[in-house]
């Protein structure tokens, strides 16, 4: 009853028959309903982060004993709409020995890699974009160009700070994707396909939940994520003790917001693969057709956010030779590991796929 | 016969982003610009890869290029020195023979491409490339994928005892 896709195909066959009714040619059509979709998607993404940003203060805020933002609104909700205005009207202070157009696209390339990524994400029954068939390596693939965004970012800004932040982003991002891909391969082998929509249907209870076979795996990912989405305890690159703001030290105002909210979106892109790959995505865990399919799916996905805001407020930050050594020493291994195992598995119970 | 269609637009301004991106890439003067007009060519190439419905193929390019031309903008600022300021040359002395011979190159591949008659396959494309693919490489296909890991393996053992000195 709650499921938005009839409602969603209701509003767009009420936009085609007014838009043919005016006479405009079909491929116009397509083209409006291409852009729409991108405006929804990107709309729907930007809420979330806005109130990701406000949970975060909050979450931080209950960790230290504090308030956090309280005036602005219920408990300060819309304090970020507000923080959003003021970085929006701030004056743009570019330096004088900057790359400039390097300096210039950096934000557009992280803000925009960062919201490529939902094509393929099922946020419920029938609401994905286009359920492609390499969605998993997809989102793999699309997550990659955070590092150019950054090295862009660190090395267009001409500063030493900048420039080490960029670096070290891009080595640590590179490192740990190796064991995140292979991580993630355990579930692709069970399941057989790289489609994220079908991936979901295939966990339809909690018994089924792929979290259960791939226990190793999801753990390997799950610190990989972490580690992706430059989150505390992996948070050399912009390791304000060290390196002043690292790569986002020259930027200010909107410029400085892109980079900010595209970390948000990484963070909760970080929990989407987390939540459709081993726990089942939209499908509710007591069986399919148990409350809106979206609401499962925002619901678990919000707690592994809140799982990734507790580590940062909870660890210190990891040393650069201490996070390299980490990477390419214990979760390669383990993840190789778990591949073995993995295969083993299916090859000893057939019945696994 | 060239209606207006997104297909035809979409192809339109992929191949001028190709063209214009690769052009960038060799005429820059900073070596960091190259890499980001690669990366932009790269994509462009496969965002094209996704016209033709070969998905795995878009995935795979951007997954590898995209890292590797990461990888080409460390050692560029890395091993380069003064990388923005110097302004080097980027031609010498034999421009003029290597653009006659690529010339020479152009024309006879457009020839050879004006009488290729193109045949279409009457198969129907497959939805799912990457579970076909997968199945070929681990069975028809099994020797010179294997023979592929067993060069790259050396390759990183040989990498990894050249950049170990001590």
């Amino acid at each position: 009853m709650l499921e938005l896709r009839g409602i969603i195909d209701a509003i767009w066959s009420f936009i085609v028959g007014l838009l043919a009714g005016l006479g405009i040619p079909q491929w116009a059509i397509e083209l409006v309903g291409y852009a729409l979709i991108a405006v929804v998607m990107f709309g729907v993404v930007a809420v979330i982060v806005l109130f990701l940003v406000w949970w975060e203060r909050k979450v931080s805020a209950k960790m230290q004993d504090r308030l956090g933002p309280m005036r602005v609104g219920w408990h300060g909700i819309i304090q970020t709409i507000a923080d959003a205005i003021k970085l929006l009207q701030k004056e743009d202070i570019t330096p004088k020995a900057i790359d400039f157009p390097i300096h210039f696209w950096a934000p557009v390339v992280t803000f925009v890699a960062a919201f490529m990524v939902y094509v393929t994400v099922p946020f419920g029954k029938g609401l994905i974009v286009s359920d492609l068939s390499v969605g998993v390596l997809y989102i793999i693939a699309i997550t990659t160009f955070t590092v150019i965004g950054l090295l862009m970012a660190g090395w267009g800004s001409n500063n030493k700070y900048s420039l080490l932040g960029g670096f070290r982003s891009a080595a640590q991002v590179v490192s740990y994707e190796v064991p995140l891909s292979l991580a993630l391969l355990g579930v692709i082998m069970i399941s057989q396909t790289l489609s994220l929509g079908t991936i979901v249907t295939q966990q339809d209870n909690l018994l089924k939940w792929y979290v259960w076979r791939q226990p190793l795996g999801f753990l390997i990912f799950w610190i990989a994520a972490t580690a992706e989405c430059n989150r505390t305890p992996f948070d050399l690159p912009e390791a304000d003790s060290e390196l002043v703001a690292g790569f986002v030290t020259e930027y200010s105002g909107m410029k400085f917001a892109m980079f900010f909210l595209a970390e948000f979106v990484n963070m909760f892109t970080a929990s989407v693969v987390a939540v459709t790959l081993f726990f089942g995505g939209w499908m509710s865990p007591f069986g399919p057709d148990f409350g809106p399919s979206w609401m499962w799916f925002l619901g678990k996905t919000m707690f592994f956010v809140f799982v990734l805001m507790w580590f940062r407020w909870t660890y210190p930050r990891l040393r650069v030779d201490q996070l390299m050594g980490f990477a390419w020493k214990v979760l390669l291994p383990l993840a190789f590991l778990n591949i073995l195992l993995t295969g083993l598995g299916i090859y000893l119970f057939d019945g696994l796929k | 016969m060239t209606e207006i269609s997104l297909t035809n637009l979409t192809f339109y301004i992929l191949s001028f982003c190709i063209i214009a991106g690769g052009i960038f890439t060799v005429s820059s003067r900073n070596l960091f610009h190259s890499a980001v007009f690669l990366v932009f060519t790269l994509f462009s190439v496969a965002g094209m890869f996704v016209m033709l419905n070969a998905y795995l193929l878009a995935a795979i390019q951007v997954l590898i290029y995209v890292g590797a031309v990461a990888m080409l903008m460390i050692f560029g600022v890395m091993l380069t020195t003064r990388l923005a300021d110097v302004r080097l040359r980027h031609v010498n002395e034999q421009s003029w023979p290597a653009l006659a011979i690529c010339g020479f190159f152009l024309a006879f591949l457009v020839y050879g491409l004006w009488d290729t008659p193109f045949t279409v396959s009457g198969v129907p494309m497959p939805a799912d490339t990457a579970h076909a693919l997968g199945t070929l490489l681990m069975t028809k296909y099994v020797l010179p994928f294997e023979v592929v890991s067993l060069l790259l393996l050396a390759a990183l053992v040989g990498a990894v005892v050249i950049a170990k000195k001590d």
